[in-house]
């Protein structure tokens, strides 16, 4: 990128020249009560009184997402029930030089929608209105409030459904998956939030309205709507998004097979993939969190298995026959030590139970767990797992790994207790030891949950200066006094200067022969 | 090619600093493809090679030089497929060039465009810098997505030097099968049968017959086929239909003066142009090829008021031949543009007159 004060809290424009504060630092500074009146005041004036919070125990609930680590109270919170008002909250931020985080279910498990104390929450719940099924277009048009699953339940009766399917999606609105990409069990083969959002209304922080794809596959000029996906509420405000549905497969079955080694498993769902299967689901769980979810599920794992995969199909029945038969074989040849096949739609959900149930689990067994999202190349799922169980003496915390084998999405659940003094610590140099360690085996620090404030620093592994700075460069393009949600998603220069790790070039370390785990 | 990789660098830090516009060229295949384009030419289809493949992966990782040809016969090999199906347009184009240009053939509807099977990129910036977006790991959520934001932006963002793809199996079986049906009739059809657990994987319209491709595992395309009747097409004209749909061989789009190509809903009604023009509807009813001679603004006019938008494939007059943009929606490509290219060295105009 050329050299341009692209780095919006370095820029010295912006914040007098010489001295560099730090959004991550400034966003744990209060206003002055003058200051958080004014705003307050400003607001109040555009929007109907039940819009504003402001006490503290209104406050509150706002503080973190899913990962509660991180949390800060916001200066307000708002939560208009029209684009209109959505519009005018930006204007007046604008205007007021207020940061802004969009907020959804606050599912979130990077930090992506943590306030700021002197900045402005702007909830999404009151959108949540399913504006339009279209069966026979087979699109649905949402509000960003909506949650994953209402979707799906809308359009069962047309026998369609939204396919990405994020474990979160009780709860989880749809605003907060384009905005983190999320995935699912079936993205495998149905594909992540990208592949099934066809457009979107929002409006920039300066209040433009912004259009973007629609009912038609192609659109004229620039793929904007593809840099919406996965930008963590950076560049856009989203008020409407319209997602593709897909018919619901006559049957889905799943296989589920045990293995006495991490490493088979992992070699496993690779020799699946080189049979030319993609299965609706592939994952994975080790035997800790087998051993943790059975007592809660009663799923009927293996619990002497060193790993249970689980490998959906789905299609009509003649073709999941096939494609069972072809999985049961496979995996045999890859040392399964047991094979189970779902017979009905109870035994299924019940074998899925335990994957679904995860994390609530982990909450079971443990004060505090931390989820990790690095994605990796399949075929070094068992290396991966091996390292991770070395991490474990090293940092003398557990972790349990339930994950998306099939696309290589690590999801390691480190177990500590945060009343011990350090362990937070201990847990966070665990995972960003993980992070760094799929980005040396070519793969990235995130698959789905996004960077938020919790990887900023493992950013500076994966990317070069030149490279973040073309991200500020993105940014700045939609948001040139850099309000929405600021501090997120992309590290400054001095943060990776002072964190201090190496960029590892292109999944390589510049001395690859050091030992390091 | 590390020498070539020097040099370009080289021409292209030059072009930036003396602001000298650059054509950016793979094969060439797609020369009369975008709006007209003055610049020195930077020829980019030597800089070719795969630098990675593992079936097991799904990925392949090329250089930007690399053609079609190669990249189709290694993955053949192995069973495997670019599932987005792009066309070769009458040659052999770089994988550089079908990213930048971002078309995609018959499977799009139902398998995915270009865009959704790119993983990652390598991008020569304005600068001579190398920035690497994306991976090569099926998720990956770090950074924006640049790499999905240069699919199809033809160059005028820069040169995309290496690029990563999502690769599938090949469907171990196929069917094509053939109807007699009106338009409207066949319209109604192809969104009706999409929205079916039915392993459609291309549909297509033209002169009274409508064309409909399973695949998929072998069980569920001769159920399939059951199911809907029709005409059972053997599988060699049936590649030859799909092939020349996809490569623009298909008499339609090869032989009329002037071409228009419309995006719309796949359920926008028939459309109603005096004199009717002869059609080849693909994509469900979302792609629709039009052999006519129609003023531009009436085109644009009727793929507007449907929900899309049209883009003048070849012949006519000058004038642009993109769908227009409106002034407010051309801001933020604007500033992208001018941040990843401040002097506007890379294809200038090709994708939009302004940029
Ligand atoms: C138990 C559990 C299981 C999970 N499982 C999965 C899983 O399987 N796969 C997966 O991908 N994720 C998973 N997640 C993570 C999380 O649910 C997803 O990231 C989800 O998409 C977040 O949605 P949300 O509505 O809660 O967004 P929030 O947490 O409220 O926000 C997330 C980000 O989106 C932004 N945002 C929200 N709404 C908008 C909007 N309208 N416009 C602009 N920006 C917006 C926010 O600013 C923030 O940066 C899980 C979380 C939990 C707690």
């Amino acid at each position: 990128m050329p050299a341009q004060p692209d780095d919006p809290v370095n820029d010295p424009a912006r914040n007098g020249a010489g001295d560099e504060p730090r959004w991550s630092e400034l966003a744990a500074q209060p206003p002055s009560p003058e200051r958080a009146r004014a705003v307050e005041l400003a607001l109040r004036e555009r929007l109907p009184a039940d819009c504003v919070l402001s006490r503290e125990e209104e406050l509150r609930p706002y503080e973190c997402d899913g990962l509660a680590v991180f949390h800060q109270r916001p200066m307000l919170v708002v939560l208009p029930h029209t684009e209109a008002q959505v519009r005018d909250v930006l204007l007046e931020c604008r205007r007021l030089d207020v940061p802004v985080v969009a907020r959804g279910a606050g599912t979130g498990l990077s930090g992506g929608a943590m306030p700021h104390a002197a900045g402005v929450v702007l909830s999404l719940a009151r959108f949540n209105r399913i504006l339009e099924i279209d069966p026979l277009a087979r699109t649905a048009r949402v509000q960003p409030g909506v949650r994953n699953l209402a979707v799906s339940e809308a359009a069962a009766p047309h026998g369609l459904y939204y396919a990405p399917d994020p474990s979160s999606q009780i709860a989880c609105t749809i605003g907060g998956n384009v905005a983190e990409n999320s995935g699912g069990v079936h993205c495998l083969k149905y594909g992540l939030t990208v592949h099934n959002v066809l457009g979107l209304r929002g409006y920039t922080m300066d209040g433009a309205p912004v259009t973007l794809g629609g009912r038609a596959l192609d659109a004229p000029g620039l793929d904007l709507l593809a840099l919406m996906l996965g930008s963590e509420g950076l560049l856009l405000v989203i008020t409407e998004v319209i997602l593709k549905l897909v018919p619901k497969p006559a049957l889905a079955q799943v296989v589920m097979a045990s293995f006495d080694d991490v490493g088979k498993a992992g070699d496993a769902v690779a020799a699946i993939i080189a049979a030319g299967i993609i299965p609706a689901g592939l994952e994975m769980m080790d035997r800790k969190a087998a051993a943790a979810v059975e007592p809660f599920v009663q799923a009927g794992y293996d619990l002497t298995a060193e790993a249970i995969l689980l490998a959906e199909s789905d299609g009509t029945p003649d073709e999941v026959a096939d494609e069972v038969a072809a999985m049961e074989r496979v995996l045999r040849a890859a040392g399964a030590t047991a094979i189970a096949v779902s017979h009905s739609e109870a035994e299924r959900l019940r074998y899925w139970s335990g994957r679904k149930n995860a994390f609530p689990a982990a909450g079971r067994v443990s004060p505090d767990y931390y989820c990790m999202d690095g994605t990796i190349p399949r075929k070094a799922i068992g290396q991966v797992l091996k390292a991770i169980e070395q991490l474990e003496h090293k940092y003398q915390l557990k972790c349990m790994n339930v994950f998306h084998a099939g696309d290589g999405n690590l999801h390691p659940l480190i177990l500590f207790d945060a009343n011990q003094s350090g362990a937070w610590q201990r847990a966070d140099a665990f995972g960003a030891d993980i992070l760094e360690l799929c980005v040396q085996l070519g793969g990235t620090i995130t698959g789905e949950h996004g960077v938020g404030v919790e990887k900023l620093n493992s950013m500076c592994v994966q990317f070069s200066p030149a490279e973040r700075a073309a991200f500020f460069a993105v940014k700045r393009a939609f948001d040139p006094a850099g309000l929405l949600n600021p501090g997120k998603a992309i590290p400054t220069l001095a943060r990776c200067a002072e964190y201090g790790k190496l960029h590892v070039h292109h999944g390589r370390l510049p001395h690859p022969e050091l030992p390091r785990f | 090619m590390q020498a070539l990789l020097r040099e370009l660098r080289e021409r292209v830090r030059h072009a930036h600093e003396s602001r000298t516009p650059l054509r950016l060229r793979g094969a060439g295949t797609k020369d009369f493809y975008g709006e007209r384009c003055e610049g020195q030419l930077l020829e980019l289809h030597g800089y070719a090679g795969v630098l990675a493949y593992e079936p097991a992966e799904l990925v392949l990782t090329a250089r930007c030089g690399t053609r079609l040809s190669e990249i189709e016969a290694l993955l053949a090999a192995q069973r495997q497929f670019l599932a987005f199906e792009p066309p070769a347009l009458g040659g052999d184009p770089t994988i550089g060039g079908i990213v930048a240009a971002g078309l995609s053939g018959p499977r799009r509807a139902r398998a995915g465009a270009a865009r959704d099977f790119v993983l990652g990129t390598l991008l020569l910036g304005c600068d001579g810098e190398l920035l690497h977006f994306g991976g090569t790991v099926m998720k990956n959520v770090a950074g924006f997505d640049v790499s999905r934001l240069l699919c199809g932006s033809l160059g005028i963002l820069g040169p995309v030097l290496e690029v990563s793809l999502k690769v599938l199996p090949l469907p171990p079986a196929q069917q094509t099968l053939r109807f007699e049906m009106a338009e409207g009739e066949a319209l109604a059809a192809f969104n009706r049968w999409a929205g079916q657990p039915l392993p459609l994987c291309a549909t297509a319209w033209f002169d009274g017959q409508a064309w409909v491709r399973l695949s998929g595992a072998a069980s569920a395309v001769r159920a399939s086929a059951q199911q809907l009747g029709g005409e059972r097409i053997e599988s060699e004209p049936a590649a030859a239909f799909w092939r020349s749909a996809r490569d623009q061989t298909h008499p339609l789009l090869s032989r009329a003066a002037s071409l228009w190509r419309l995006s719309l809903p796949s359920t926008a009604a028939p459309l109603s142009l005096a004199p009717p023009a002869a059609q080849l509807i693909e994509w469900g009813g979302a792609l629709r090829w039009c052999a006519t001679d129609r003023p531009a603004a009436e085109m644009r006019a009727i793929a507007a008021a449907a929900g899309g938008s049209a883009m003048h494939w070849r012949g006519g007059a000058s004038g642009s031949r993109f769908h227009p943009l409106a002034p407010p929606v051309l801001e933020l490509p604007r500033r992208l543009k001018a941040r990843f290219d401040p002097h506007g060295i890379f294809n200038p105009g090709r994708l939009v007159a302004e940029l």
